[in-house]
């Protein structure tokens, strides 16, 4: 039978790289004082699959090396062997050279065979350093010898087999290994009843036969052993060359045993051949699993891991989406009025599942928070001994889910954060000291719900910005007029300005050439935006808001003449009449009204958009919708408000382009397409 | 779909043996469109208008979930402009535009028929003189005594580069 | 056709083993780690568990102690897969009641050799 083993690759490099992921982390945790038994039994067992994956699916570059951090890894689980620092360094740099191995086996690219070596290297030395590596050598050395002991064929051999009592009671059927044998040769059984008991006696679960087993063919005694092999611990048995009537042994009588053993090599006969198949089937089986996984791209399938009962989830809601279907089409089979009841019956049922199904649907795309997450406890171990800097990083809320692509996208904006947060945030420990906080500075990475938003803070218990010194660094870089009036929110902003370093010196850590403000960008485009507070000398906090999913918003749809738009939901912050004498024109700039305390302007859609159709041009006749996007307000003037929907979000980029002032298209309820509006875009092209 | 990786290049090669074209007319000029890049015909709907394009650029449909721009191949090439009744057709094309496909729908006055066309029959296009842009025309056919311009369908589609070429069509 | 329950925290491994057993026509059912097997052990009689050995939560060796304890897996063929130095694992499996194991790493056909082996 052949199977195309490529096809669980895919599988095994997810897994692998989250297993990698796990016995990091487990290193990362491990306390040397004390060291906690089931994190070494995590690290363990997410080696010891790797092993057996890659040895299954044939890379055994990966199998041998992993084989080595498994053994060091197995003394530190026995108790064998103290764990150190410097042991829990190799093996996580042993982790990072196993994930590029697999990385380089996805892209088909060739393994680095030199860095390979070198991390073996220092794992065998740490493994010949103590610890009681001694055990296993032994153990497979006896093995061998076990074997190499092994006598060799004989043209028959007489088996004395008397199972014990329990021998059922494992599993172990004696008809089994009589099959077995069977197949080796002409079998010829005798059963023994002597140890039977009286019938009152009896214990049905218990074997008390036994038997005498003759097998005549050109069998190895190794190949009857293996047959035994299950049973050893749990029979008595004998296994002799057989004796002819003179009791000589015939073998010896005939031929010596070398020649057979010969014979038996140059020619199998299908005993022999039989026994060597599993060793055969290695050979013909690797190439084959290495050409496929070459013919075969693997590279990022998109594909995503989704919990089973996510599955079942949607599996019933379908069903129940049948049932309402087939009953709606026996109603509008002979439809008559008085069946109007049933029909609206149906059709709300139809609405309830088409709407679980859609959330269920959203569902199986989200992730929890902690695959962005997991990265950090080693990037701060390793950038805070880089700095000379102690801290503690604390995650919060890792099973937070958020959209697939979210997750993604998320990945790289909060790796710059957290780097600024350790490299300018938290000061040097004698620093810290003198201020009179605790030596360990900390870095808290918080994820949670709110509304339709995931909410995602950086906050560190550092020195915090110093409004004065941005301020000033803003008008040195011309970012800000000397005497501009800041608030303290606008001036914190100041750090998302492109251009804009606070950073005394660059190091290596932060000074990367991306700002602040590309970060702002990229939260931006997932449709978020990001917040800065901080108190001088007490530290930072970063908050990011972002929807849950890119797929789906809650959209407000409005009327403009007689197109239809969508403003997402969540951007609207009120709707209100307004009166010509509450508007304020500002030459050369346009209008703009006072709510509150603060000056909007006025963005006529109809006019922004040239709406041929709009009726309404004068502001009392229609409603202005303050919206906020990426922490710019405006006034939206339209004709009308109309319903709030879910809408899914379509690209017009996949077939058409980019249009300012709108971030999408949806498809309405009637099958007609509605623009998605872009409140920052909309505010730039009625500033053109 | 099934011819969706032929780029302008084995348009070429196709036309070295022959090919088959389809052929529509706008205003009193007939025109054809290799039928491989041809996904379907349909008649004109109403669009959902985009804000502040090309008027050549009508709007965006949905096609069976994907929003499809269409446009006006009359007012793209010039050609006035020709009110829209239920006789007025949308071929909705395809082709590969920077690595990725793409569909769009143009509104033409009629389709007429599928024409076979040898390559030795095709010329190349002739200066049209400022009246008709050349650009999107890969050669002439005579049909039937009358002349059939060939449109390259990946030109046609990439819009982004049109606009910037145009941005006097602005309205 | 008997039915498998087939037991590894590794999905890849996993399904390399439902689907090669799928292939000759077992019924199989997956379970990711003792607990889990446990449960569908005792919700369903299987002909044949194949379990690895090193899982969280319930490992290959106390899943078949507790299923051996069971009256319906009295007798049930119990498989598992091990790695070649794990000699002491096989010793501690027999112990528990494991009928046999598989030495890891294998391919599909031996796993149906010694499937067929226990199953006839």
């Amino acid at each position: 039978m052949s199977i195309d083993m490529a096809q669980f690759h895919q599988v095994f490099f997810e897994e692998s790289f989250e297993g990698l992921d796990a016995m990091e982390s487990g290193l990362l945790n491990l306390d040397m004082g004390d060291v906690d038994d089931e994190v070494i039994n995590t690290i363990f067992r997410a080696a010891h699959s790797i092993k057996g994956g890659s040895g299954t699916f044939g890379f055994t570059a990966v199998s041998d090396f992993t084989h080595v951090m498994e053994t060091l890894l197995d003394e530190m689980r026995d108790g064998r062997r103290q764990v150190t620092q410097a042991a829990v360094n190799v093996l996580l740099g042993s982790v990072d050279c196993l994930r590029e191995m697999l990385t380089a086996i996805q892209d088909d690219s060739d393994i680095d065979v030199e860095t390979v070596s070198e991390h073996q290297q220092a794992l065998e030395k740490e493994l010949a350093q103590g610890g009681g590596a001694l055990a296993q050598p032994v153990e497979v050395a006896a093995e061998v010898v076990e074997e190499s002991v092994d006598p060799g064929a004989s043209p028959g051999w007489e088996i004395a087999f008397s199972p014990h009592l329990g021998m059922l009671r494992t599993g172990n059927d004696p008809v089994r290994i009589f099959r077995e044998l069977s197949e080796l040769g002409d079998l010829e059984v005798t059963v023994d009843f002597r140890g039977m008991p009286s019938l009152n006696e009896i214990e049905p679960e218990d074997c008390h036969l036994s038997w005498k087993l003759i097998l005549k063919g050109d069998v190895q005694e190794s190949e009857i052993n293996d047959i035994f092999d299950w049973v050893e611990d749990e029979c008595d048995m004998a296994i002799s060359p057989l004796r002819d009537e003179n009791g000589d042994y015939i073998e010896a009588q005939a031929i010596d045993v070398e020649p057979v053993v010969e014979a038996v090599k140059q020619q199998p006969t299908p005993v022999a051949a039989k026994a060597d198949a599993p060793t055969d089937v290695n050979k013909t089986t690797k190439p084959t699993v290495k050409s496929d996984s070459k013919s075969k791209d693997n590279k990022s399938s998109g594909s995503i891991r989704v919990d089973t009962s996510k599955i079942d989830t949607l599996i019933n809601m379908v069903g129940e989406l049948v049932i309402t279907q087939s009953m709606l089409s026996l109603v509008g089979e002979h439809f008559e009025i008085n069946k109007l009841d049933q029909l609206k019956n149906g059709l709300s049922q139809l609405e309830r599942h088409t709407r679980e199904l859609q959330e269920s649907v959203m569902n199986i795309r989200m992730l929890p928070i902690s695959f962005v997450f997991s990265r950090f406890p080693r990037l701060v171990h390793d950038l805070s001994t880089k700095l000379g800097k102690k801290i503690d990083l604390k995650l919060v809320g890792e099973q937070t889910e958020v959209d697939k692509t979210v997750v993604e996208l998320l990945s790289d904006p909060l790796v710059h954060l957290v780097r600024n947060s350790l490299d300018h945030g938290i000061e040097m420990p004698a620093e810290r000291l003198a201020a009179g906080k605790p030596e360990n500075g900390t870095v808290i990475l918080e994820a949670y719900h709110r509304g339709g938003n995931i909410v995602i803070e950086v906050v560190d218990d550092g020195k915090g910005l110093d409004k004065e010194k941005l301020r000033a660094k803003a008008i040195e870089k011309g970012l800000i007029e000397e005497d501009a009036i800041l608030t303290d929110k606008q001036t914190y902003e100041l750090i998302f300005m492109p251009g804009f370093s606070t950073a005394e010196q660059l190091t290596d850590v932060s000074g990367r050439g991306v700002g602040m403000d590309v970060v702002r960008r990229n939260i931006q485009t997932l449709g978020g935006n990001i917040e800065i507070i901080s108190e001088l000398g007490k530290g930072s906090t970063i908050s990011i808001h972002l929807p849950l999913t890119l797929a789906i918003l809650d959209g407000q749809s409005i009327a403009v003449g007689d197109e239809r738009f969508i403003v997402p939901l969540g951007s609207i912050i009120e709707s209100l009449n307004i009166t010509d004498d509450q508007v304020n024109k500002v030459a050369g700039k346009g209008e703009t009204f006072l709510l509150r305390d603060e000056y909007l302007p006025i963005v006529r859609m109809h006019e922004i958009f040239q709406v041929e159709s709009a009726q309404r041009t004068n502001l009392m006749d229609g409603l202005v919708v303050v919206v906020e996007g990426q922490g710019v307000r405006c006034g939206l003037f339209v004709d009308d408000l109309l319903g709030q929907q879910q809408v899914v979000i379509k690209s017009l980029e996949a077939n058409y382009r980019k249009v300012e002032g709108v971030s999408g298209a949806t498809i309405l309820g009637d099958g007609s397409v509605a623009l998605i509006l872009d409140i920052p875009g909309l505010v730039r092209l009625s500033n053109q | 779909m099934a011819e969706d990786t032929t780029n302008t290049q084995t348009e070429d090669k196709k036309l070295d043996n022959s090919s088959q074209f389809l052929s529509f007319s706008l205003g009193d000029e007939e025109y054809g469109i290799d039928i491989l890049r041809v996904q379907e015909i349909r008649s004109w709907e109403p669009v959902s208008r985009i804000p502040n394009v090309p008027k050549y650029e009508k709007g965006v449909v949905n096609l069976r979930g994907a929003i499809v721009p269409i446009i006006d191949l009359r007012e793209r090439f010039g050609l006035g402009h020709a009110e829209y009744n239920p006789l007025t057709v949308v071929v909705i094309l395809q082709a590969k535009v920077e690595a990725t496909n793409r569909t769009m729908g143009v509104v033409v006055d009629a389709v007429s028929d599928v024409v076979d066309v040898e390559l030795s029959r095709i010329q190349n296009a002739p200066n049209f003189g400022a009246k008709v842009s050349t650009e999107f025309i890969n050669g002439l056919v005579s049909v039937n005594e009358r002349m059939v311009m060939l449109l390259d369908v990946a030109k046609l589609l990439q819009l982004e580069k049109l606009h910037e070429d145009h941005q006097d069509q602005y309205h | 056709m008997a039915s498998i329950l087939a037991v590894d925290d590794s999905a890849s491994m996993r399904q390399m083993v439902s689907f090669t057993l799928k292939g000759e026509g077992y019924s199989v059912v997956e379970a990711v780690d003792g607990v889990d097997a446990l449960n569908k052990a005792k919700g369903q009689k299987f002909d044949c568990v194949v379990t690895d050995v090193n899982m969280p939560n319930k490992d290959g060796i106390s899943l078949i102690k507790e299923l051996r304890q069971l009256p319906e897996y009295k007798f049930t063929p119990m498989l598992m897969l091990t790695t070649e130095s794990g000699m002491d694992k096989k010793q501690e499996g027999k112990a528990a009641g494991a009928t046999g194991w598989i030495v890891k790493p294998f391919n599909p056909d031996q796993l149906l050799k010694t499937i067929k082996k226990v199953l006839g």
